[in-house]
């Protein structure tokens, strides 16, 4: 566990960067320090490894104070990670994620081997061992500087930014791998960004920074989502923290209704009486295996004269969602893209196991407590 | 060692090919001395030139008067400082090699200084925590990664010695700059082109091998651009 305790940190130039900051990150879980630029959200995590250091107060680490350790033996048994990577432009790849373990005195062979262990679990290709950081892509520059922070196996993980400088796609790739490495790993990890999309996606807590190092809201992300302590936390979560709570409320508590489904190789007098039989304006065409081809408006679309069903006037289901892992954002989601306004439920085969309305939702919503 | 006689050819064609043959050992003993004094002065000029370039680098308000200082050195007119060393050093290669030396380490301060100053912090810091102490961090990251812009003032410098040298015969210290003396005294223009090719020889050749040791020792920097 990492505590702060009381720590404000006051630059020569008179700016209060951190003002009182009491934090407890817990031990094996990641706590994200989430604020606007000059929140001193930063400076808070220097402080850890002694790169910045408090002007009162005190950071301990499982019950020592960081300032009775020698700074850089404190830094070999932390990782950093930072934005950009920090990759050491003359070394290669495998000796740049060799560093600490060869500052703590690993034969370079053992160093080295151990980093081919972490390339292999960050993803990087062994191709990639005998480059030089210049020549890989963005993303692939961030996966080795988590690989490196993570080379002497410590139990503490610093990140500052690490995804904000790569596009969207590669930065939800890294997150998605940042939360199966901890899934494995369990480190304590501390997290700095600006974005409140990646706290919420990655902390087990989120500390809630403004301007002047003020802790504002210190707690689990749905309850944050929930329960903004005042209007700064309100306006920093954006319009739609509603919808992004949903992501916290699993699709297993929703109550299916059953789908009226007809097969592709039905006849249009079949997929007629399915609808009325139901009182349904839509049909849902279903394949051999149950699996889900698209939505039939008999509003609208001609059924044809002839044998089979007209497959060519079938509207997109948009996707779908699995109540056995996927949250009620992903139900809603598949609602909103539905043009019947019904999410499709499949289990994991792919099968139809049945639909849900709007009223549904409301419904799953409102018998877990939650009101968005 | 005394320049064999080379009057017969005097009045003979610009270059007199029979003549360069049969001085080539000569060349070569001219052109040990040479290189000698020249690299001697890089080499010195390289030693007082790092803990210069490393504090200008380090330390941001010492750069401007550490950068104006070893101005003002390459600024000397090399022939007066010859001259003012001659009573101190009397008629020895240190007279060349000193002066040579401050040239170098005009030079070199200033790449090494903008050579450290442009790694980039988020590399300095990520060294810094890692666990790397300040001088262990300067030798292992920041220095190797100065080696490009390093490099390229030590050519620039080596370069300059080797063509400089050749002032130093203006007071009879030897090197290729006697055949200069000695082709002018004579009226023997081939003896001064010869001179004049022998030294841009070795200035290419030692340029090619720092070009060729920068691309051993930052086979990264290739990439970058």
């Amino acid at each position: 566990m990492i505590v702060f305790d009381h720590v404000s940190k006051r630059y020569t130039d008179g700016t209060l960067a951190v003002g009182d900051l009491s934090l407890e990150c817990p031990t094996g879980q990641i706590t994200v320090l989430v604020g606007t630029s000059g929140c001193g959200k930063t400076t808070s995590l220097r402080m850890i490894n002694r790169l910045e250091e408090p002007t009162s107060g005190t950071i301990r680490v499982d019950d020592s104070d960081v300032r009775q350790s020698d700074p850089a033996q404190l830094r070999r048994s932390m990782g950093y990670v930072i934005q950009n990577g920090g990759l050491f432009p003359h070394r290669t790849i495998v000796d740049n994620i060799a560093t600490v373990p060869r500052l703590l005195g690993a034969p370079r062979s053992a160093a080295r081997k151990r980093a081919r262990e972490l390339m292999a679990m960050v993803g990087l290709p062994e191709s990639t061992a005998r480059r030089y950081p210049s020549q890989l892509s963005g993303g692939q520059q961030q996966r080795v500087g988590v690989a490196r922070a993570l080379a002497a196996d410590p139990p503490i993980l610093l990140m500052d930014e690490p995804f904000s400088a790569v596009d969207p796609v590669v930065r939800a790739e890294l997150q998605q791998e940042l939360l199966r490495l901890q899934d494995q790993l369990h480190k304590t990890i501390v997290f700095v960004t600006h974005d409140i999309d990646e706290a919420v996606k990655l902390g087990d807590r989120i500390a809630v920074m403004r301007t002047g190092g003020e802790l504002v809201q210190f707690d689990t992300p749905d309850r944050i989502l929930a329960a903004p302590a005042d209007p700064f936390v309100e306006s920093f979560l954006g319009v739609d923290r509603g919808i992004r709570r949903l992501s916290f409320f699993p699709a297993t508590h929703l109550a299916l209704r059953p789908a009226v489904t007809a097969a592709a190789t039905a006849t249009p007098a079949e997929v007629k009486s399915a609808a009325a039989s139901a009182d349904s304006q839509w049909v849902l065409v279903v394949d051999g295996d149950d699996r889900p081809l698209g939505w039939l408006d008999l509003g609208t679309a001609s059924t044809g004269d002839s044998d089979r069903v007209d497959l060519a006037s079938m509207r997109s289901i948009g996707h779908t969602f699995k109540p056995a892992t996927d949250s009620l954002r992903a139900a809603l989601d598949a609602l909103v893209l539905s043009p019947a306004s019904l999410a499709v439920a499949v289990d994991e085969r792919g099968a139809v196991v049945g639909v849900a309305g709007h009223d549904d939702v409301e419904r799953a919503l409102a018998e877990q407590g939650g009101t968005p | 060692m005394m320049r064999p006689p080379a009057y017969n050819f005097t009045f003979h064609h610009i270059s007199n090919w029979q003549w360069v043959q049969n001085h080539l050992g000569y060349f070569w003993s001219l052109s040990r001395t040479h290189l000698y004094m020249a690299l001697a002065s890089v080499v010195l000029g390289l030693v007082v030139a790092l803990p210069m370039g490393v504090l200008a680098a380090r330390v941001p308000r010492s750069y401007p008067p550490i950068l104006a200082v070893t101005t003002v050195l390459y600024a000397l007119p090399s022939l007066a400082v010859l001259a003012f060393l001659v009573g101190i050093t009397g008629l020895t290669d240190n007279t060349v090699i000193l002066p040579l030396a401050a040239y170098a380490l005009a030079i070199l301060v200033r790449s090494i200084a903008d050579g450290l100053k442009n790694v980039p912090d988020e590399v300095r810091t990520a060294a810094t925590a890692m666990g790397y102490r300040p001088v262990r961090r300067l030798v292992a990251v920041e220095l190797p990664a100065a080696v490009p812009v390093i490099i390229a003032g030590l050519r620039v410098a080596t370069v300059s010695s080797i063509s400089l040298v050749t002032v130093g015969s203006l007071i009879g210290i030897g090197g290729l700059g006697q055949l200069f003396i000695a082709g002018e005294n004579a009226d023997f223009l081939t003896e001064i082109l010869a001179g004049v090719v022998i030294v841009a020889l070795w200035a290419l050749l030692f340029d090619a091998l720092l070009l060729l040791a920068g691309r051993l020792l930052a086979p990264w920097a290739r990439r970058t651009a």
